[in-house]
């Protein structure tokens, strides 16, 4: 590891031992590296098809989404866009956002006995499960990328921006992961909580439909839910023009998310020093 | 000073413990306590508070005003019974949990190993698991990568070093896992009972690893139960004892002090009661009569114990002898051994057992005392209840001291007559044996 400072003595004492936090978790990244191997290393053991699974379930999901709101409900796709691209253009931030929740948000738990038995700045744990979802996601790009090849359906510039995109995905998703995280070390009840939200947020998102079907005058109400800025936001990048931002609820998009960055990012760390007691 | 490496200052850890009274086979009295103990927690949970089981809160010290400096280079021995505080304070040190009061000055990189093979993960190969253990425990991949092979070395796996850990052996697993540790460099080593796994020849090898760490000038933090390898690595020890500093200086002072903070807490636990009796406490008494902790081979052993009876018919005291391993090595029944039952009148007796003299070898024992009903179904029972210390074992006033220790067995064994040696007559098969 990095040499630490070692001219000021490390003065443990309650409510202590903060100032130097940050820092610390920069000097254990190697740490949140290797852990993110280690989740991403044994995600596939002893399973037969392996990492076709990350193919599978996505592109699954999106064959059903088609047919259903498509097919069967005859929602309507965004300007020229072929439906199944519409769909799994949304489909794919709402599953790195719903994967980074489920996986961060169990974390701390089921590492409870590094947790109990070394030190590191916790917040690692959490942060290190956002590799696998990263990966299955980088799967689903190219599904997606298959996808626009068979329709034919060529992006503007706009997709050069998709990475800018992903990263609000991953922070969107960040910021509820760790504040739920640290609340199911005290309160399990949040293992339950989880998924639900997770299972009626697949809903209440404009994954399966354009977020265009929303009446306009609540157009900026919905946008409180941030995924709906995320997932506009992907829209626009693979689907260029046909699916214009809407520009004020973007925006109330992100203020969410950065509030609920800050206010995970704190909850997280007045509960981090009790973690080892309670866990 | 300068050359103080660790200060703790009053330093201090509580926790709040629930405990759960007697249920009663009401529907009504469930009904409202299952309602207050969710009211409990609701409020708790909003106010933000962990919760806890139980009907009945408890504040409870694990640690409380403990005070102490260790300079750089000391290799130092935590000692003390279970739950008297030891982990919670190499917890604390190592920065796993914070002190509720006081403070600790640390300066350096501290090292803790408060378990081996910390996260290693069943799928993963040993060596993936080195790099993953040595990263948990603070070391950059270099570091790793640099000591690779010495680590494989000393662990001893070599031919199933690319094998899943979930196919080794216990033995191989510790051994891999605690050659990771081995490897760490750090200013402060703080080490808890890892020597409880392994072998003998393995053990024998930690404990060398953990001398040459101390002899390289580290500062070395020991928790061990193992007092023969605590006396051969330490020179100082702090005893806890109930979450206070007990003791703290010498290392022979100290074990003895350690013996005698074990019966003091063993004597304020509570025990507990079984259908129709209860055990209250027990003790060892010495020729006045006073309690004592020490046993004197040759001496009869006078144990007292106190039991309460409901005045049920056919009960039975029995004691069992456990040796340092806690293997159980003698036992004695009131009523198969002396036809002795229980008194039938309900009420709490004083039971005076006074047993013959056996030569103890020097050690740590312990009583297990039990009540039971016609010799077969347990009424009540208290493991451990009663320990007790041989120093010295010199029968017949041999020069030397034997010990549980020398690995031959708790007892010597005393003759009852003079040994003697005849010559048989040569029949021609006699071995060939080395010259004189």
């Amino acid at each position: 590891m990095t040499p630490f400072d070692y001219s000021k003595p490390l003065v443990l004492e309650a409510g202590g031992a903060s100032r130097q936090y940050w820092i610390d978790l920069w000097r254990y990244r190697e740490l949140l590296m290797i852990l993110a191997w280690r989740d991403v290393s044994v995600r596939y053991k002893q399973t037969v098809i392996g990492i076709a699974w990350a193919f599978a379930r996505p592109f699954m999901t999106m064959v059903v989404f088609t047919v259903i709101f498509g097919a069967v409900a005859k929602l309507p796709t965004e300007g020229t866009a072929p439906y199944a691209i519409m769909v799994f253009a949304g489909l794919l931030p709402w599953t790195l956002f719903s994967s980074v929740l489920t996986e961060a948000s169990g974390s701390l738990v089921s590492n409870a006995n590094l947790i109990s038995k070394v030190y590191f700045p916790r917040l690692v744990i959490p942060l290190s499960t956002v590799a696998v979802a990263l990966i299955d996601f980088g799967v689903s790009l190219s599904i997606l990328a298959g996808l626009m090849l068979w329709y034919g359906f060529a992006p503007g510039w706009q997709i050069l921006l998709l990475p800018l995109f992903v990263a609000l995905a991953l922070l969107a998703a960040i910021g509820p992961a760790v504040w739920a995280s640290a609340m199911i070390v005290k309160y399990r009840d949040f293992r339950f909580i989880i998924p639900f939200v997770t299972q009626i947020g697949l809903y209440v998102s404009p994954v399966g439909f354009s977020s265009k079907v929303v009446p306009e005058q609540w157009q900026l109400l919905y946008s409180i839910n941030p995924m709906v800025g995320v997932i506009d936001g992907f829209r626009w990048c693979i689907l260029g023009g046909d699916s214009p931002l809407y520009g004020p609820g973007f925006l109330i998009s992100m203020l969410v998310v950065v509030i609920m960055l800050v206010w995970g990012a704190l909850t997280f760390r007045r509960a981090e020093r009790a973690f080892a007691d309670l866990i | 000073m300068s050359d103080v490496i660790i200060r703790a200052d009053k330093l201090g850890k509580k926790f709040v413990i629930g405990h759960k009274t007697e249920l009663h086979a009401v529907l009504g009295e469930r009904v409202t306590r299952s309602i207050t103990g969710f009211w409990r927690k609701g409020v708790d949970m909003l106010k933000g508070r962990a919760m806890v089981d139980g009907d009945v809160l408890e504040e409870f010290w694990a640690l409380r005003d403990v005070d102490f400096e260790i300079k750089r280079g000391e290799v130092v021995s935590i000692i003390g019974h279970n739950g008297a505080g030891k982990t919670t304070l190499l917890k604390i040190l190592s920065r796993i949990t914070e002190p509720t009061e006081g403070r600790v000055e640390i300066k350096g990189r501290v090292a803790s190993l408060l378990e081996v093979g910390t996260g290693f993960h069943g799928e993963l190969s040993g060596r993936e698991n080195i790099f993953l253990n040595g990263a948990i425990l603070g070391m950059s991949r270099a570091e790793v990568r640099q000591r690779f092979d010495e680590i494989v070395e000393f662990s001893g796996v070599e031919k199933f070093i690319d094998t899943p850990v979930k196919r080794y052996s216990v033995g191989m697993y510790a051994r891999l896992a605690f050659a990771v540790a081995a490897h760490l460099e750090s200013e402060i080593l703080v080490v808890d009972e890892v020597l409880a796994v392994g072998d003998a020849e393995f053990q024998a090898r930690c404990l060398d690893r953990m001398s040459k760490v101390a002899d390289a000038g580290r500062t070395v933090l020991f928790v061990s139960h193992n007092l023969a390898a605590v006396t051969a690595l330490t020179t100082r020890a702090i005893v806890f004892q109930s979450g206070r500093v007990y003791f703290d200086g010498p290392i022979d002072a100290a074990v003895a002090h350690y013996a005698t903070s074990l019966r003091r807490v063993k004597s304020e636990g509570k025990w507990g009661k079984g259908a129709s009796t209860a055990l209250i406490s027990a003790a060892m008494l010495d020729d006045n009569g006073i309690p004592t902790d020490r046993y004197e081979p040759g001496k009869p052993m006078k144990v007292r114990v106190v039991l309460q009876t409901n005045g049920v018919r056919g009960m039975t005291l029995e004691l069992v002898l456990r040796d340092e391993h806690n293997l159980p090595i003698s036992f004695y029944s009131t009523s198969v051994f002396s036809q002795v039952s229980l008194p039938g009148k309900a009420g709490r007796y004083e039971c005076d057992i006074e047993l013959q003299p056996y030569w103890l070898a020097a050690g740590e024992y312990c009583f297990d005392f039990v009540t039971t009903y016609t010799n077969v179904s347990v009424d009540h029972r208290v493991d451990n209840a009663l320990r007790f210390f041989v120093e010295r074992c010199s029968p017949d006033s041999i020069p030397f001291n034997f010990t549980q220790n020398a690995g031959k067995g708790a007892m010597a064994m005393r003759l009852a007559g003079p040994v003697g040696f005849t010559e048989i007559e040569a029949t021609g098969d006699e071995l060939q044996l080395g010259p004189r």
